[in-house]
């Protein structure tokens, strides 16, 4: 598989009142053609800014090294007209709160049609019968009369394959969908985790998905980045990856979710809260919090390097490497 | 270990919080739009009871109707055997200050421009009587008391809400609360605002606070993992009526309910399988005007004609009751089809059926 995105040793320091801090640390990832991959982590570990930095939105003074390359043309480096010209057209994005990104008054026909007129010069029939049909593919019922109604008019779930369809409009090549069922009921959070497998899957759409939730990743992404403090901590195949797990990060977000198998028993949660930007620890940021810190890991800061035993392509940012014959959760005990 | 707080045999002291009946009606544009239609639900001491079901099924009105924030359009809510009602400011009787509530967002539910320590130094007083009663010293001392119960330092009295994550934020809305010393509290979406794993440890502290100091507590949750995972009992609710009630681990290894059913299999599992979860078409119908007899037969995957006429009853079968008469028939009499050997119980006086695999606490007069 060719990558379509390829992302090399971003970098994007945003200004905090003890100067720059980097919320993003030397990442590397690449997606490929019609591929989900995922990046999964707890809030603040800079999963958003990466997403961000893709689409030059990132917040004022940031500054930004490295490089995003889509098909050759570097995002990063992209400005006014030719960043335009990108955003949305070959880049889109999902966000987590569809009554926030929708607009609250303009019909759902006009927010359809805007972007897919200006990125492919469709006439306005053409682009409303185009519009209709994404509706009609999103799974909107109506959707001829749903291009004349409202957000407002729609719930939530609706209202999120809607912000789908938007974004779909002028045919991107990459959808970056951050949280994008993280506010829906699970019986919704469902039916748009099926809606996004079966787009991948027709249109070759690659997909990034961010997420915590690692149920989520779990039926959607192929391959999770999972990052701590805007630094990479462990990569690989997701069935390996969470199955197997590698970090002892990794192995605590596991840990902490309700287990369906397990009996009834208190869930195991990480020690402590992740470090806030202008706080990093020194060495591997994640060692105040680590259940088999060493002296050591205070003191270097892990690369992520190819695990050792491992066949497929597995990074890992742990040099103790203290799971490696670890598979099984933590011991659960009622406290 | 089981999660069973109070397995030493049946109750004897009574649930401490009891919704007979109860409805809630709002009104909107004209309309009476009935949230809430005839639940019956109580909870023991002790005991934690998970109320879970999609957006607007009514779960937070429920929850509002329960500590007497909105009024009931029907039946009671009483706490320690004495009805509670909403009243004016400053009239609530001392007797409800042991009915207490946490709510889903600690970024809205405390006051930002207060320290902390004040913050839950008001509780203390409030619960103390008049402000002549205690002095302010002393809910200092027990605001620092209280911190340490909800594992942090004593010294966070001294911030502002701002300083602290959403995780610390809900374990000091939750010190608040127990100021107040409650024997029951109400919980709406306590975690769901949370992180994964500091969801974890909110509801970890909430068990164990429940466990050691016998408060009944009421998890309302979108999230039925999770609610598995800490309730003794759950109930779940499709738009504004109880459908299935019962042992936590016996709803959870074998839902009756089509719509339990659809629950649990949309909740998506992190084993690394790539299996989408199932999908439930279909939303959660305008309260205003409710479907026909089952309310949840347009959705329903096993719907009968006779759906969209028939009213459903909760019935005990399979260690706990559901309302669902195509997986749950009413059994005629002496039918051996039955499974629960306690037969049918429409006016619901005998307990609970009892799930197999767990002592069920507090299993007396839940439904009828």
């Amino acid at each position: 598989m060719s990558a379509l995105l390829e992302v090399e040793n971003l970098t994007v320091a945003l200004p905090t009142r003890a100067g720059y801090r980097n919320a993003v640390d030397d990442l590397s990832l690449s997606v490929g053609l019609g591929e989900v991959v995922g990046i999964a982590g707890e809030s603040g570990s800079g999963k958003t800014i990466t997403a961000l930095s893709l689409f030059g939105l990132l917040p004022n003074g940031a500054r930004v090294t490295g490089s995003a390359r889509l098909d050759g043309t570097d995002l990063l480096a992209l400005r006014g007209r030719a960043l335009r010209a990108v955003r949305g057209r070959q880049v889109a994005m999902v966000s987590q709160d569809p009554s926030a990104s929708l607009h609250p008054i303009l019909t759902i026909g006009t927010q359809l049609t805007e972007h897919m007129r200006y990125h492919l010069g469709v006439s306005k029939s053409e682009a409303n019968s185009r519009a209709a049909e994404l509706l009609d593919t999103v799974r909107i019922p109506d959707p001829e009369q749903a291009l004349g109604s409202y957000p407002g008019q729609f719930s939530g779930g609706m209202r999120q394959r809607i912000a789908i369809a938007i974004a779909l409009a002028a045919e991107p090549r990459l959808l970056v969908a951050d949280e994008p069922t993280t506010a829906l009921d699970v019986t919704v959070q469902a039916g748009i985790l099926r809606l996004l497998d079966r787009l991948c899957r027709e249109r070759d759409l690659s997909v990034i998905v961010i997420t915590h939730d690692l149920g989520v990743m779990s039926a959607l992404a192929r391959r999770v980045y999972v990052m701590y403090a805007g630094r990479l901590s462990e990569a690989g195949d997701t069935s390996r990856l969470l199955t197997r797990p590698r970090h002892p990060y990794t192995r605590g977000l596991l840990d902490a979710l309700p287990h369906p198998e397990a009996g009834q028993a208190a869930l195991v949660p990480i020690g402590g809260t992740p470090p806030s930007l202008g706080a990093v620890p020194g060495g591997c940021p994640f060692q105040p919090r680590c259940a088999y810190a060493q002296a050591s890991c205070a003191e270097t800061r892990p690369a992520a390097v190819q695990a050792s035993g491992e066949t497929a392509p597995h990074l890992l940012a742990c040099p103790p490497d203290p799971l490696r014959d670890l598979a099984q959760p933590r011991s659960r005990s009622i406290p | 270990m089981t999660g069973g707080p109070i397995t030493g045999g049946p109750l004897t002291a009574g649930p401490v919080l009891a919704l007979s009946g109860a409805a809630v009606e709002y009104r909107r544009a004209g309309q009476r739009v009935r949230a809430l239609d005839g639940v019956d639900l109580a909870i023991a001491p002790g005991e934690i009871v998970g109320l879970v079901g999609e957006s607007g099924c009514g779960k937070s009105t429920l929850a509002r109707a329960a500590v007497g924030l909105v009024p009931l359009a029907a039946g009671t809510v009483s706490f320690e055997g004495l009805p509670v009602a909403p009243l004016g400011l400053r009239r609530r009787p001392g007797r409800l200050r042991g009915l207490q509530i946490v709510f889903q967002d600690p970024y809205e539910s405390l006051n930002p421009r207060r320290k902390v320590g004040d913050l839950i130094a008001d509780g203390v007083l409030l619960a103390g009587g008049s402000r002549a009663d205690r002095s302010r010293a002393d809910g200092r001392a027990r605001a620092a008391e209280l911190l340490q119960r909800v594992g942090l330092p004593a010294t966070a009295a001294d911030g502002y809400p701002h300083e602290f994550s959403g995780g610390q934020r809900q374990r000091i809305a939750i010190a608040r609360t127990l100021a107040a010393r409650p024997s029951v509290l109400i919980a709406d979406e306590p975690i769901s605002a949370l992180d994964a794993s500091a969801q974890a440890q909110v509801a970890n502290l909430l068990t164990v606070l429940v466990r050691e100091e016998g408060i009944g507590l009421l998890l309302v949750s979108h999230d039925l993992a999770v609610v598995r995972q800490v309730a003794d009992r759950v109930a779940v609710m499709y738009l504004g009526r109880i459908v299935e009630i019962g042992a936590v681990a016996t709803v959870w290894a074998s839902p009756v309910h089509p719509y339990t059913q659809a629950l649990v299999a949309a909740i998506p599992r992190a084993d690394g399988g790539g299996v989408l979860p199932a999908d439930l078409p279909g939303d959660v119908p305008d309260p205003a005007s409710p479907p026909s007899g089952c309310r949840f037969h347009p959705r329903c995957p096993v719907a009968r004609d006779d759906c969209a006429v028939t009213e459903q009853l909760l019935v005990p079968v399979s260690g706990r009751q559901v309302a669902c008469h195509v997986r749950a028939p009413l059994p005629a009499s002496g039918d051996p089809a039955g499974p629960d050997p306690a037969g049918p119980d429409p006016a619901g006086t005998a307990p609970a059926a009892r799930g197999p695999q767990s002592p069920e606490p507090g299993a007396a007069s839940l439904c009828g």
